[in-house]
């Protein structure tokens, strides 16, 4: 056995790591994320063992990777913050996104992290706890606590405004034009 | 693509649906010009850090598809379909090194003259090469195979004499069908003394219509 050509890592597991890129850094900077993990990750790659979980390999590297964005992003003013509620949930193409993100970047970074890592890139508490540092219990804690905050940012946000303005659920509502 | 309210549309009935949804199933996927981009600057800076070890493609020609990788050191690798293009990629990434990546414009001087070469416009390659894959005797083969002119054959005789091993034809033999980079050392101008055509890495029908190739131009 010998390691697959670095291409058939690209391929496989690309697109796993761009989404955890964009629930970590967001929108912007993803392609950057993304691209310095994948760059670091060739450079390693003779090195690693083939036996090795290649995917957790790849969100260890992400996961350095987004801190170094992060902490970029926290030495810039962040208008972001001062931002006043946004009044509503738009579903405009590219809105939606940016409401997820949103929500997400409202996540403590270890809750979005843990989330990331576990619900998006499959990982188990094990391995999100080597990544992030703490016990896979409090990996496992961070991912609910952050999981149940989104249902209440994200989820009942957009529930509340496809159901608007009746005040009652509607159960079969038709597909929003 | 869903949007989040159709999606919420579609599975909500009561407001205690919204704690069992996945709030993440709204992220985008990596879409394919994104997926494109990405990856063009993953070959640019693989380069510019001296990371790209093996860069590969393939192109279209009249015996189907080429796979082309290359060193720094120069062309690697010529590979007929038939040989497995996958399979081929796996022993690059064994043999010379795992960081192997798809980086087409790395080849496009190789392309450009496999290109002409098939259209009866390039009777030399000028192609820097990489013969890291052959060794010892059969790399000595493949030195006197360049020197076989366009349009000319030997026989494995002539070839195993010429490189000082009069005996050694099946050894000739041996290092025309091991040859990493075929078509551009041309392997293909080798025949048996008696005149007939002889084995070929990409199957007698391929070795026969280079040389016609090379006949008509």
């Amino acid at each position: 056995m010998s390691l697959p050509p670095f291409e058939t890592i690209v391929t496989r597991h690309g697109p796993t790591v761009y989404r955890v890129c964009r629930a970590v850094v967001g929108p912007e900077s993803a392609e950057d994320a993304w691209s310095d993990t994948f760059l670091a990750a060739l450079r390693a790659y003779p090195e690693l063992p083939v036996e090795a979980n290649v995917e957790a390999w790849l969100v260890t590297i992400a996961h350095r990777k987004a801190l170094d964005q992060v902490r970029a992003e926290q030495r810039r003013p962040a208008p972001a913050a001062d931002l006043p509620e946004r009044a509503g949930h738009t579903h405009q193409p590219g809105g939606w996104e940016a409401d997820l993100w949103d929500a997400l970047r409202q996540l403590p970074l270890k809750q979005r992290q843990t989330v990331a890592y576990h619900y998006l890139a499959g990982l188990p508490y094990a391995e999100v706890a080597a990544t992030v540092g703490g016990t896979p219990d409090a990996a496992r804690r961070a991912a609910a606590d952050g999981i149940a905050a989104l249902r209440r940012s994200y989820l009942s946000a957009t529930v509340r405004s496809s159901s608007a303005p009746t005040s009652t659920p509607v159960p079969t509502s038709g597909e929003p034009a | 693509m869903s949007t989040p309210a159709a999606a919420a549309a579609a599975t909500v009935s009561t407001a205690s649906t919204a704690s069992q949804a996945d709030p993440l199933a709204d992220l985008p996927s990596l879409d394919d010009d994104t997926a494109d981009r990405l990856h063009r600057r993953l070959e640019a800076d693989a380069a510019a850090s001296d990371l790209l070890d093996v860069a590969y493609r393939t192109i279209d020609t009249p015996l189907g598809s080429l796979l082309l990788a290359s060193t720094d050191v120069g062309l690697v690798r010529v590979a007929y379909d038939s040989e497995d293009h996958d399979l081929v990629l796996q022993t690059l990434a064994a043999k010379v090194s795992p960081r192997v990546l798809h980086a087409p414009a790395r080849l496009d001087a190789v392309a450009a003259e496999i290109d002409e070469y098939f259209a009866g416009r390039r009777r030399r390659f000028d192609l820097p090469l990489d013969l890291q894959l052959s060794g010892g005797f059969y790399r000595t083969v493949l030195g006197f195979l360049q020197d076989i002119d366009y349009g000319t054959t030997r026989s494995y005789t002539a070839i195993a004499t010429a490189a000082g091993s009069p005996k050694a034809v099946r050894a000739v033999g041996t290092a025309c069908a091991t040859n990493p980079v075929p078509i551009v050392v041309p392997c293909h101008r080798v025949l048996r003394s008696d005149g007939s055509i002889g084995q070929y890495l990409g199957g007698t029908e391929t070795k026969m219509r280079l040389l016609a190739l090379e006949a008509a131009a």
